[in-house]
């Protein structure tokens, strides 16, 4: 079934065994996002210090996508400059509207590679993109800049 | 038996012999959402175009008055298909706009009677005063509401839903602050089936004006507006195998002739002057600028279309297959019903959750099955909080589907959970 280039193994493992999920008492930012077709919600919180983020961490109710996204997310920028960040939200973003045209950079982006196939579903890109937009802001919301 | 309307009707529905994603048959299951349209109402619409299109009420020559003709004469009749005089039934762009059409109509009778009229005493909504929905309502039936509230002082209160999804009824919430009351005929999300004409016993007895969200009554269940004795009833074309962009309001005598306009503008006026304007005093009033004709006269085909095979059939036959779905998502591993267990206050559609995997993902998994289901909160987000649901997954039936496309149905639900491997 095709289904299975939209649910790669990869988004499944992270769905059921999400990684950063919990959110963290002290943080410099914040941000909650909901999807309003569906009531899904995630808030990330980011610890910023020095250039980096000490530490990312996120909770919600979602979709095996959008939870996934988020633990994915967690991974990918935990401990990491904010700059990756930076990075990594324009070749998501640009990998998202791809409508399934674009090969994945997987070396810049790693497990988040494994969401090519949702760009040919347009109704589930919004998902994928939740926790990413929610960073975003919880980024520009942080205190440290 | 029953199951034989739908292997009569499906050669009238072009779009049903569709091959969707992953090769498969279309199995629409989304009939709540939208419904899908027989030739006979895209030929009407078409038609309209081809041979009498002409702006109505207005036009002197020839085609004015076909075209007037025919917009009057598909008032009448889908009048007398929801058991209403043509009089008392006017055309919108959708439910949503009826029922603002009658929470703004509401506002600006309460404002005209803050300025001096006394006339709009009975339609004026004050502090103190009560707006009383249920907790299933259609946002289109509480966003409206919960505004016109904040812009009057009124408190806006809620006719509780049971853990499994009907009205908890009961006479002492009809006090007699209650200046209005909206109601949904048919759930969207439990498929309960109301009792109106109880509600409508209790609202009349405290002379409260009671407004019926019919979305999913009137295209299912034989319906007479009348009989309901409600005040106001609002519904889409759409769902009724009608066209999209037109909608139907009944307004019973005392709202059409009582409440002033919510558009302004052509037809709608008696006379206009630079200084001040008069309106109408019938249908026409709540009419403004010109109407979607050709959206009226596909959905005028659309309500004889159903009128031919009956509203009885059609809603015996959704209970036919909602029964069956229902049997057999009951008895299902990992599967939770909302709404009523008891098919005789249900209608034909079913929402559901599948423990584990969130709905999103449902209906992904019964797409790439050629299986179009709703999933998501389905405008009604306080109701699922209340059921304590983020969302839920909704199959809805209609005349065109077959035993054959419900067993296809559960054998893909049937295989989720494992798909997702929380199974």
């Amino acid at each position: 079934m095709n289904l299975d280039a939209l649910y790669q193994e990869i988004i499944l493992d992270h769905y059921k065994s999400p990684h950063g999920q919990g959110l963290q008492p002290d943080f410099t930012g914040e941000a909650f996002h909901v999807n309003t077709s569906c009531g899904d919600e995630v808030t990330v919180r980011v610890m910023v210090a020095d250039g980096t983020i000490k530490e990312m961490t996120h909770d919600g109710v979602g979709c095996s996508i959008s939870r996934a996204s988020a633990s994915v997310l967690h991974d990918l920028t935990d401990k990491q400059e904010s700059n990756k960040f930076y990075e990594l939200l324009d070749e998501f973003v640009e990998l998202m509207h791809s409508q399934g045209k674009t090969e994945p950079n997987e070396d810049v982006l790693g497990d988040a590679a494994a969401f090519a196939g949702v760009s040919k579903y347009p109704a589930r890109v919004k998902c994928a993109l939740l926790p990413w937009m929610a960073m975003k802001d919880a980024m520009e919301g942080n205190t440290d800049e | 038996m029953s199951f034989d309307l739908a292997n009569k009707v499906r050669p009238d529905f072009p779009i049903l012999d569709r091959i969707v994603r992953g090769g498969n048959a279309l199995v629409y299951l989304d009939s709540a959402a939208t419904s899908q349209k027989p030739n006979q109402v895209i030929d009407a619409e078409a038609q309209y175009y081809r041979e009498i299109n002409a702006t109505i009420h207005r036009s002197g020559h020839e085609l004015g008055e076909l075209a007037s003709a025919a917009y009057e004469e598909a008032r009448q009749n889908i009048a007398g298909f929801v058991g209403a005089k043509a009089q008392n039934l006017i055309f919108t762009k959708n439910a949503t706009e009826g029922l603002n059409l009658v929470a703004y109509a509401f506002l600006n009778a309460t404002l005209m009677h803050r300025n001096g009229q006394t006339k709009y005493a009975q339609y004026a909504l004050n502090p103190g005063d009560v707006i009383l929905l249920t907790e299933m309502e259609h946002h289109a039936n509480m966003v409206p509401w919960q505004h016109i509230a904040q812009l009057t002082g009124a408190a806006i209160k809620y006719i509780p839903v049971s853990d499994d999804g009907v009205l908890e009824l009961s006479e002492d919430l009809f006090t007699n602050n209650c200046k209005i009351i909206a109601v949904t005929h048919q759930s969207n999300v439990l498929g309960t089936i109301n009792d109106v004409a109880k509600i409508a016993e209790y609202a009349n007895a405290i002379g409260a004006h009671l407004i019926l969200d019919a979305c999913q009554s009137v295209p299912h269940l034989p319906t007479n507006l009348e009989n309901l004795n409600v005040a106001a009833a609002a519904w889409s074309g759409h769902k009724m195998l009608g066209p999209t962009g037109v909608g139907c309001l009944f307004l019973s005598d005392d709202l059409l002739l009582g409440l002033p306009p919510f558009l302004l503008g052509g037809n709608m006026i008696e006379n206009v002057t630079f200084e001040k304007s008069t309106y109408r005093s019938d249908n026409g009033k709540f009419e403004a600028g010109t109407m979607n004709i050709a959206q009226v006269i596909g959905l005028s085909a659309a309500a004889t279309y159903l009128s031919e095979i009956g509203l009885d059939r059609v809603h015996q036959h959704e209970v036919g297959l909602t029964r069956k779905a229902l049997t057999a998502l009951l008895e299902m591993p990992g599967i939770r019903v909302l709404g009523p267990s008891e098919m005789s206050i249900r209608g034909g559609l079913i929402s559901f959750e599948v423990n584990g995997v969130h709905p999103h993902d449902v209906s992904q998994y019964l797409d790439a099955n050629g299986i179009a289901i709703r999933a998501g909160h389905h405008c009604a987000w306080p109701l699922h909080r209340r059921l304590g649901a983020v969302a839920s997954s909704r199959a809805s039936f209609y005349l065109y589907n077959t035993e054959a496309e419900v067993e296809q149905f559960l054998a893909a639900v049937s295989e989720i959970r494992s798909y997702f491997k929380v199974a």
